[in-house]
C-alpha cells in the first residue's frame, strides 16, 4: 500500500502536527522524511531551519511535486525499510502520519532509530473519545483524523496511544516528548482519550 | 527555417575542436593531440552559464538531437531526441546542449579509425587505452574551448551517467548539476563478465588480425556482431522479450536445423548484423574496457562515500525497475553515499518494461521527471 498521507486529513491537525514537528528540528540538522507526499513540511523545513533534508516518497506524483519546489526525493518503498543508509546517518528522522499505513510497524521503527539520532512520529489515535463512541454503537469510526471507511482504508494497523507506548517500552524505545492534539489544540490530560492525533520524540535508550 | 519539424532542433552539422596540448591518460600513456567531434543545439548565453553537456554510452556519439540530412529525417535523426530539442524535457530554448563523440570513438573523434599524427597510419590498436576519466579531461578541453567554465548539468545514461558523475569528482566546481540515468559507481563482475564474452568474440574473429584489420581491407564483423547480439539481451527485459516476440516463430513451422526458427533469433541477427555494418570493433573493444575500469572508490578502498566526499555538484539519478542490467540497487548505492555527504540528490524509480534501454525512451515519467527537474535548473 502506498502511503497516501495528508490527502483528506483535516488541514488543522495537519498543521498543528507539521508545527509541533519544526519545533523540535535545529537549524542545520540532517533530515530524513518518510512518507513525505508533495514535500510540504522538508520545504518548510529548508526555508526556516536550513535542513540538509531529504523526503522517501513512493507515488510517482508525489516525487514530481518535490521535484517542482526543489525538495530532495527518494524515491523507494518504506516496506523494504532503510538499508543502504548508515548508522545515525541523520539527526531527525520524521514519520507524519503514516506509521499506520506501513505492515511492518516493529522493523520500521527500529529502522528509524538506527539511522536517526531521533525519530518523530506521529499517528491518529483509535482511542479518541468518538472512536470509542463508535465502536460501542458497533460502527468502525470514521472521523477528521481517521477519514476512512473500513473497506478503502489505506491504514492497516489501528492503535491507540496507550498500545503505542506500551510498545516503545517493550521494544526499549525512549518517549523524549509528546504533544497530544484535539483538532489542532493541544490537550494535556487522560490524552488517550480526548486527543485525536500524537506526536513523539523517540531516541534510543 | 521552415523544414524545422516541430520539438526538433532542426538540421545539425558536427564540428571539430583540435586540441593540440597533450593529454596525459590515467593508464600513464600520453596523447600528444587529439580531436573531439561534437554537435551544439541552442545558444549560449552571454555568461555561458546555460550550457549542458550530454555523455554518450557504449555505442552512442556526438550526434544527440536533431537530424543530418534533411531528406532522410527518421534515419539521421540523434539518438536523444526525444529528450532534447525545443519544448522538449532539456529544453533548447533555455539551455546550450552540446554532444560529443568520446575519445577512442568511431565517428570522427581520435580513436582506433583515425590517423596517427606521426605516422599517418590508421591507430588500429595503437590507438591508448582510455577511461572514463581521460573522457571527462578531454571534455574538459571541449569546454575550454567552447567559453564554459561551468555546466549548468553534466547528463548520461549508462556509461555516460558515469562520465556525469565522474564530472563530479575531476571537476566538481565546472558544474552545477549532474544527472546520472540508468548507471552505477562501477561494473558488476556478472556485468564484466557479459563485456568480456563480447570482447572474446572480436578479438578470436580471424578477421580482428590483433586490431590491424583496416590494412587487411576487412572488418571482425561476425565477432562485433556476436557481442552485439550479447549486449542486446541484456538490455531488454525478460518481460518485455516474452512479450515482444515469446515463442513466435519466423516462418511458421519448426525447421529442424540451425537455420532461424524463432523471431527472437531473427531480430538478434538483424541487430547484430545492422550494428557490424556501422561500427568499430576497436572501438567496442576499447569502450566495454573503459566501463569495466570505471570504479572512483578504488582509491578509497572501496568505500563510496568517500570517493564522492569531493562532489559539488547537485544530482538527479534516475533508475529503471526492469533494468538489470544497470539495477536499480547500483543507483541507490550512488544515492545513500551522496546523502551520506550531504549532497543535494533526488533520486527517481521509474516502473518500465524495456529494460535499461527504458533510458532511450520516451516514457511519460521519466520525462517529466528530467523536464521538472532541468525546469528548476538556476542558471
Amino acid at each position: 500500500m502506498t502511503p497516501r498521507k495528508h490527502i483528506r486529513l483535516d488541514l488543522a491537525d495537519l498543521r498543528a502536527d507539521l508545527d509541533a514537528i519544526a519545533g523540535w528540528i535545529q537549524p542545520g540538522e540532517r533530515v530524513l522524511d518518510l512518507g513525505c507526499g508533495d514535500g510540504l513540511l522538508l520545504r518548510r523545513l529548508m526555508d526556516e531551519k536550513q535542513v540538509i533534508g531529504y523526503g522517501i516518497e513512493k507515488d510517482p506524483a508525489g516525487v514530481l511535486a518535490c521535484l517542482k519546489s526543489g525538495v530532495n526525493v527518494i524515491q523507494v518503498n518504506l516496506e523494504r525499510g532503510l538499508a543502504g543508509f548508515e548508522d545515525g546517518a541523520f539527526d531527525h528522522v520524521i514519520m507524519s502520519l503514516s506509521l499506520q499505513m506501513i505492515q511492518n510497524t516493529v522493523g520500521l521503527l527500529k529502522e528509524l532509530l538506527r539511522v536517526g539520532r531521533e525519530a518523530v512520529v506521529s499517528f491518529p489515535n483509535f482511542g479518541y473519545y468518538t472512536h470509542r463512541q463508535a465502536i460501542l454503537k458497533g460502527r468502525m469510526p470514521v472521523s477528521e483524523s481517521l477519514p476512512y471507511q473500513w473497506f478503502d482504508t489505506p491504514n492497516v494497523r489501528f492503535f491507540t496511544i496507550a498500545d503505542f507506548e506500551a510498545l516503545c517500552q517493550e521494544q526499549g524505545i525512549a518517549i523524549l516528548e509528546t504533544i497530544a492534539l484535539d483538532n489542532g489544540e493541544r490537550v494535556t490530560e487522560d490524552i488517550n482519550f480526548l486527543a485525536d492525533t500524537a506526536i513523539y520524540r523517540l531516541g534510543r535508550l | 527555417m521552415n523544414d524545422v519539424i516541430s520539438g526538433s532542433v532542426g538540421l545539425v552539422c558536427p564540428q571539430t575542436f583540435h586540441c593540440a596540448d597533450p593529454l596525459p591518460l590515467k593508464s600513464g600513456a600520453l596523447l600528444p593531440e587529439f580531436s573531439l567531434v561534437y554537435e551544439t543545439y541552442g545558444t549560449l548565453n552571454s555568461d555561458a552559464s546555460n550550457a549542458v553537456l550530454v555523455c554518450h554510452a557504449l555505442s552512442g556519439n556526438h550526434h544527440v538531437a536533431g537530424y543530418t540530412d534533411a531528406a532522410d529525417i527518421d534515419g539521421t535523426t540523434g539518438w536523444w531526441d526525444n529528450l532534447v530539442g525545443p519544448g522538449k524535457p532539456l529544453d533548447t530554448n533555455k539551455f546550450f546542449v552540446v554532444g560529443v563523440n568520446n575519445l577512442g570513438g568511431c565517428y570522427g573523434s581520435s580513436g582506433p579509425n583515425t590517423k596517427h599524427p606521426k605516422t599517418g597510419k590508421l591507430y588500429g590498436a595503437d590507438f591508448p587505452v582510455v577511461t572514463v576519466e581521460d573522457w571527462v579531461a578531454s571534455q574538459a578541453r571541449l569546454a575550454d574551448h567552447l567559453g564554459v567554465q561551468s555546466w549548468a548539468a553534466v547528463v548520461g545514461g549508462s556509461l555516460g551517467g558515469m562520465q556525469a558523475l565522474q564530472w563530479t569528482l575531476s571537476y566538481p566546481d565546472r558544474l552545477q548539476h549532474a544527472v546520472v540515468v540508468a548507471s552505477a559507481p562501477k561494473l558488476t563482475a556478472q556485468n564484466i563478465a557479459f563485456n568480456e564474452v563480447a570482447r572474446q568474440a572480436i578479438l578470436t574473429d580471424p578477421e580482428f588480425y590483433g586490431g590491424h584489420y583496416y590494412e587487411q581491407g576487412v572488418v571482425p564483423a561476425r565477432g562485433l556482431k556476436l557481442a552485439r547480439m550479447l549486449g542486446h539481451i541484456t538490455y531488454l527485459s525478460d518481460d518485455q522479450m516474452a512479450e515482444k516476440f515469446g515463442r513466435s516463430l519466423k516462418d511458421g513451422a519448426l525447421k529442424y536445423s540451425y537455420e532461424t526458427d524463432f523471431q527472437i533469433e531473427s531480430y538478434l541477427r538483424y541487430q547484430g548484423e545492422k550494428f557490424s555494418g556501422y561500427f568499430d570493433a576497436n572501438t567496442y573493444l576499447l569502450t566495454t574496457k573503459a566501463l569495466d575500469y570505471f570504479d572512483p572508490a578504488e582509491s578509497t578502498g572501496g568505500n563510496l562515500d568517500a570517493a564522492l566526499a569531493g562532489a559539488k555538484a547537485d544530482f538527479l539519478l534516475v533508475a529503471f525497475t526492469t533494468d538489470w542490467r544497470f539495477s536499480p540497487e547500483r543507483s541507490r548505492e550512488i544515492m545513500t553515499a551522496l546523502v551520506h555527504n550531504g549532497r543535494r540528490v533526488s533520486y527517481a524509480e521509474i516502473d518500465s518494461v524495456h529494460g535499461h534501454d527504458s533510458f532511450l525512451m520516451d516514457d511519460a515519467q521519466y520525462h517529466a521527471v528530467l523536464r521538472t527537474y532541468f525546469e528548476e535548473v538556476v542558471l
